[in-house]
């Protein structure tokens, strides 16, 4: 995994509560790793914060699991 | 009207985690006052508080964890915390766990708090000044506002009968038992999982509380003498934190499933001052009328009360205006009764104090002990009710009173007796 990868993971694991093994980047937050609504609003609001970037609603809406964050990330992080 | 009997008890209090280890510390005399050091306090008039002792569950401390899940208690405040713990307990002392549509839909929820998630809306707001509106939580409505401590317990234990909740300052959790004893009376509910929680002790509270000159301030080095209701020295409350939930039932409903059965709610009596917004009225006539009310519609005579559990919060004024209100209303029974304010060992819990002490108020009928009023040496006035100071008393308890009085003059009375 890259290093951006490992991150998303880490606040994955803290914010969901999951075990660390059970996050791939096929996870779904909601389908997959037990998260509501509001979870994915403050995962995404956590992404924003460890990487310094701002993720527009309308971006955040396609960020449904573990990859689609971290390709995200990748492109738009600095 | 139907009859209402409690049939479960929990509580988290500064004396410990749980009901049996408050109750047994509590009629030991211990005081669980201290010098907070959770946060800055130097500049603070006040510098003590009641906390909960934290730990691993053992030996009387006090696990969130155990009742609430690690990623669940980071989207809440305390207060909705504390609520999950003590109504967990209520509801394993009641046995009481539904699964059928009937059952669920028969028992409800009202918890109240005081002032809710005080603490970390400070914190959000800190957070919003510094950060910017992007960065406050979706979690921080749902886990500040008051009722949230009802709805999440109806959530945890699946009880969709009435949820409610109630906010009368520091008569709440009183107010909480005897509005869900008369929803059971009334056929809305045959079961409520009621009472108070409160988790207040930070800077905002204790700045504000000592704003309105309510805190103790004199006892910072020494603080479990800081609580003593009555004595010549008493210079304010002390903060406490927790939480008080009892499970209600109607009395059939208790009998035919074999439930134990802790006492009755015969009377439940409200008033309002209509005089100040922090100051009892002068002539304590509120608290009378609201002991008056549940005395009358206990259909009981005052003498029958054995054991009072005051408001007593160690104000200058209040406990005397109380203490009077109480004579008048015995007449010549006052010389046979016996009146305490646990608030003198475990602070006072706020939303959360009228529920614990009715659940003290409870244990004295189970027990036949009543707890004492600690660092009463010396009483500023004479009377002729017992005080109990300093050391339990044993004393058949059938019947008891809890007072609560709240700012804005709001004042609550709970009536309870022993079931034969």
């Amino acid at each position: 995994m890259s290093d951006i990868a490992e991150r998303v993971k880490k606040i994955v694991v803290e914010h969901l509560g999951v075990e660390p093994e059970k996050v791939t980047e096929a996870s779904n937050f909601i389908d997959d790793l037990g998260a509501d609504s509001l979870d994915t609003v403050e995962l995404v609001m956590a992404f924003e914060e460890e990487f310094n970037v701002e993720i527009p609603d309308d971006a955040a809406e396609t960020i449904q699991t573990v990859g689609d964050a971290v390709k995200f990330l990748e492109k738009n992080s600095a | 009207m139907r009859r209402v009997v409690i049939t479960g008890l929990g509580a988290v209090t500064p004396l410990g985690g749980s009901v049996e280890h408050t109750w047994s510390r509590l009629i030991a005399g211990d005081s669980g006052a201290s010098q907070v050091t959770a946060f800055q306090t130097d500049d603070l008039a006040c510098r003590i508080a009641c906390t909960l002792p934290f730990g691993d569950g053992s030996d009387g401390t006090f696990n969130p964890d155990a009742w609430m899940e690690v990623k669940e208690q980071r989207k809440v405040d305390p207060f909705i915390v504390y609520a999950m713990a003590a109504a967990g307990q209520a509801l394993d002392d009641a046995d009481w766990h539904p699964k059928s549509d009937r059952d669920q839909e028969a028992t409800g929820v009202l918890i109240g708090s005081g002032i809710g998630g005080i603490g970390t809306i400070y914190d959000a707001s800190v957070t919003l000044h510094e950060k910017g509106p992007r960065r406050i939580s979706p979690f921080f409505i749902p886990g500040r506002i008051i009722n949230l401590a009802s709805g999440q317990v109806s959530i945890q234990h699946g009880l969709k009968g009435p949820n409610h909740a109630v906010v009368t300052a520091c008569s709440t959790g009183a107010h909480a038992i005897g509005d869900a004893s008369r929803l059971i009376a009334l056929g809305d509910a045959d079961v409520m999982v009621a009472g108070g929680t409160e988790a207040p002790v930070n800077r905002l509270s204790l700045a504000g509380f000592a704003a309105c000159r309510a805190l103790s301030t004199g006892f910072n080095d020494d603080p479990t003498r800081a609580s003593r209701p009555y004595d010549r020295d008493r210079d304010g409350f002390v903060m406490g934190e927790g939480a008080g939930i009892v499970v209600l039932e109607e009395y059939e409903h208790a009998k035919a499933r074999g439930a134990k059965i802790y006492a009755e709610v015969i009377g439940y009596g409200l008033s309002g001052d209509a005089y100040h917004i922090t100051s009892p009225a002068p002539d304590g006539d509120g608290g009378f009328r609201c002991m008056t009310a549940a005395v009358k519609r206990a259909g009981i005579d005052p003498s029958e009360i054995d054991y009072i559990n005051a408001h007593g919060t160690s104000t200058p004024l209040g406990d005397e205006l109380e203490l009077k209100a109480v004579e008048r209303l015995l007449g010549e029974a006052a010389g046979k009764a016996s009146m305490s304010s646990t608030k003198s060992a475990i602070g006072h819990l706020l939303g959360a104090a009228g529920a614990v002490e009715a659940i003290f108020s409870v244990l004295a009928i189970r027990d036949g002990v009543m707890p004492p009023t600690l660092n009463l040496d010396n009483p500023s006035v004479e009377t002729a009710i017992d005080l109990i100071p300093h050391e339990a008393k044993r004393k058949r308890v059938d019947t008891v009173l809890s007072n609560s009085f709240g700012f804005g003059g709001t004042n609550a009375s709970l009536l309870m007796r022993r079931v034969d």
